[in-house]
């Protein structure tokens, strides 16, 4: 860690203001006119991968908005923070994505909620204030009230346009023919093949952020399990490891390990519920009833040892509200029926060949754009990107365990089941680990305080990686910053779906298994 | 009782219902107007092989145009609110609202957002809450009985009127 630091300091010596370092976090203020060479250099040429960017407006203390541009460093457990400030009264900044392509959605996100102007950017359209909303409505700036309602005015989104001889646009959504979350896509499409994708999302935008600043801290964590209702879990440990980081409490062994085995749990029931998902849009319905079935087992599971069924209400910050201990067997039990019957669909869906048919080859990502895009999650290992935050970053008790991270190279819709399928059966002998071994002890510490402070929170969730950044002042959360993995996720689908049919697009969505909620929040 | 025995008991009386009122079937249209995708799992269960609701006459239909009743998840975004207004329009009448989940019912942990209207009734007329964080499967089952009891009210009025 200190190497590459030290690396980055000699090189740009004259452009770094200040370098602070908490845990296993270091903070490079820098100029903002060097940002651009400095993300390239770190994202293309270091390979350190730009996870999150978020701003702060920090006008009050140090009359200055600021952003964050957080790296992960995977090979050390450690994230370098770049920081530039921005003048309150010129709020523009040099934009970085025309040279990494990762940060786009990040720097329109900051000029909606922020108004800051990212000077470059080559689509500076509108993301979460739709064109509805008037001008200089920034909801995350501190002087901007919750509660305010902004008048609607007319305007339109203008879409990219596609031309050519029998090119013509089919619109989809926001409300879909299937039980899924709204968004708009609009296809260009020449006969089958689709020449063109563009998704318009921010249709479930609930100003999540803004609430987190406004709610006490209690509040805090059932908000956190809210932000993406199947990765709730994910959601709350990130959250409560952020708040527990910055408290610098060391929860209970045994805290540690419940929560590991709330996580594969949701991990499990999610992957089944994706893999069910495309039997289903590949019209293979006995082998999705099979895998529907499953799910239901695991939710019931869920259940009986939590009280419910999504596994919410588990997690507080200083450990778990609820011991599973005693349910040891009966999840043992239960999970190895589950395993047992879960090998047998996924037999059965890998020797069908109407779905093979339909899954190989279809919605390929390739490795460069994933890379390029920072991809996530399974998705992303599905693409030949070996990243996972269990191993990376390690948290909870998973240090503890043995477990393999699966990695394909193809990047189809078939690769992508396979990851999932492999990571069920990885996940289940975690839990079985964790059983096995769970110490004896307290579930939770009291955590009634929290200092000031700020820290990164982060998990890997059944859809990837998710990062929380979290300030807290005078026992309330001044900035919260919520990076849910469909977030980076979702600019991908425009590359997988070229030059495939219409028809396989919800394959092809499915298999990539991405949240709008946790995605617009 | 197992959940096995809960959802025959419960679906047997509701396909009872179903088949006094519209003959054979209800068909429903989910809305997402901003939810955490939460109720969107739950309601996806129900057509899984265990609540199976296909069998007691419930049909999850793809537009709104071929629906008696609408299920709305989520506070309502600022974003969804012309979506689901649209979707409103387009229901044929005689028309039921059932909203599913707390944040539907009264805009739960979103309620005083910048972006949130706080619950579907500040949108459209609602016949039914079903509350919850999400509602089980059961409870929606529950609901949706009350929702076309409510239905079978409807009908009555405006048979005694004319």
């Amino acid at each position: 860690m200190n190497a590459i630091v030290e690396s980055i300091t000699k090189e740009y010596n004259n452009h770094i203001l200040e370098v602070s370092t908490s845990q296993n976090e270091t903070y490079l203020t820098v100029k903002k006119e060097i940002i651009m060479k400095m993300c390239d250099h770190l994202y293309h040429h270091l390979d350190i991968p730009l996870v999150c960017i978020f701003a702060t407006d920090e006008r009050k203390e140090e009359g200055s908005f600021k952003i964050h541009y957080v790296f992960s460093v995977d090979r050390e457990d450690a994230f370098i923070i770049l920081r530039i400030d921005i003048d309150g009264k010129n709020p523009r900044y040099p934009s970085i994505t025309n040279k990494v392509a990762a940060a786009n959605w990040y720097e329109r996100e900051i000029q909606d909620m922020f108004g800051l102007i990212p000077v470059g950017h080559p689509d500076p359209r509108r993301l979460m204030n739709f064109e509805d909303w008037p001008a200089g409505v920034h909801p995350l700036r501190k002087d901007f009230d919750i509660k305010t309602k902004p008048p609607r005015i007319k305007g339109e989104y203008a879409y990219r346009r596609v031309e050519g001889e029998g090119v013509y646009e089919i619109p989809v959504g926001p409300v879909h023919a299937g039980v899924i979350e709204p968004g708009h896509f609009r296809f260009s499409v020449a006969g089958e093949p689709i020449i063109n994708l563009e998704i318009r999302h921010f249709y479930t935008h609930k100003g999540v952020e803004k609430l987190f600043e406004n709610i006490s801290l209690d509040k805090a964590v059932f908000l956190a399990e809210r932000i993406s209702g199947d990765n709730s879990v994910a959601h709350a440990v990130a959250f409560c490891q952020a708040m527990e980081k910055i408290a610098g409490m060391d929860i209970p062994p045994r805290a540690k390990h419940i929560r590991t085995i709330l996580l594969e749990l949701e991990r499990i029931y999610n992957h089944i519920g994706d893999i069910a998902g495309i039997a289903t849009d590949v019209a293979f319905s006995f082998g999705a009833a099979h895998a529907n079935k499953l799910k239901e087992d695991v939710l019931q599971l869920n259940e009986r040892i939590t009280g419910s069924r999504l596994l919410r209400g588990m997690n507080t910050i200083g450990g778990v509200r609820r011991d599973i201990g005693s349910k040891k067997d009966e999840i043992l039990v239960s999970l190895s029926v589950i395993q047992r019957d879960f090998r047998k669909l996924m037999g059965l869906l890998f020797s069908t060949p109407s779905l093979m048919d339909r899954i190989e080859t279809t919605g390929r990502i390739y490795n460069d754009i994933a890379k390029g895009l920072h991809v996530v999650g399974p998705v992303g290992r599905a693409s030949g990107i070996d990243r996972d935050t269990r191993r990376d970053h390690p948290y909870a008790a998973y240090r503890e365990f043995n477990f393999k991270v699966p990695v394909s190279k193809a990047g189809d819709v078939h690769a992508r089941t396979i990851i999932r399928g492999d990571e069920v059966c990885e996940s289940i002998a975690l839990i079985e680990q964790a059983l096995w071994s769970l110490p004896e002890g307290e579930i939770r510490i009291k955590a009634d305080d929290i200092p000031d402070g700020n820290a990164l929170g982060y998990c890997e969730a059944p859809r990837g990686e998710t990062i929380y950044w979290i300030r807290t002042c005078g026992n309330k959360i001044e900035r919260c910053k919520v990076r849910d993995p469909s977030f980076c996720n979702w600019l991908s689908i425009e590359y997988a779906v070229l030059d495939n049919i219409v028809p396989d697009f919800p394959i092809i969505n499915k298999s990539l298994s991405l949240s709008y909620s946790g995605n617009d929040m | 009782m197992t959940v096995e025995d809960e959802i025959e008991i419960m679906g047997q009386r509701l396909n009872d219902k179903i088949r006094k009122i519209f003959g054979r079937s209800l068909h429903i249209r989910e809305v997402d107007a901003g939810s955490c995708n939460a109720c969107e799992v739950e309601v996806n269960s129900l057509s899984n092989p265990i609540y199976d609701i296909e069998r007691f006459g419930l049909h999850i239909v793809a537009s709104p145009r071929h629906a008696d009743m609408l299920l709305v998840t989520g506070p309502v975004t600022r974003n969804m609110e012309l979506a689901l207004l649209k979707t409103y329009n387009a229901t044929p009448a005689p028309k039921l609202v059932a909203a599913m989940g707390s944040c539907a019912c009264n805009g739960g942990i979103f309620a005083d957002t910048y972006a949130s209207m706080g619950g579907v009734d500040k949108v459209i007329p609602v016949d039914v809450y079903i509350p919850g964080c999400p509602p089980r499967p059961q409870a929606v089952i529950f609901g949706l009985m009350v929702a076309i009891g409510k239905l079978e009210q409807k009908i009555r009025k405006t048979e005694v009127r004319s």
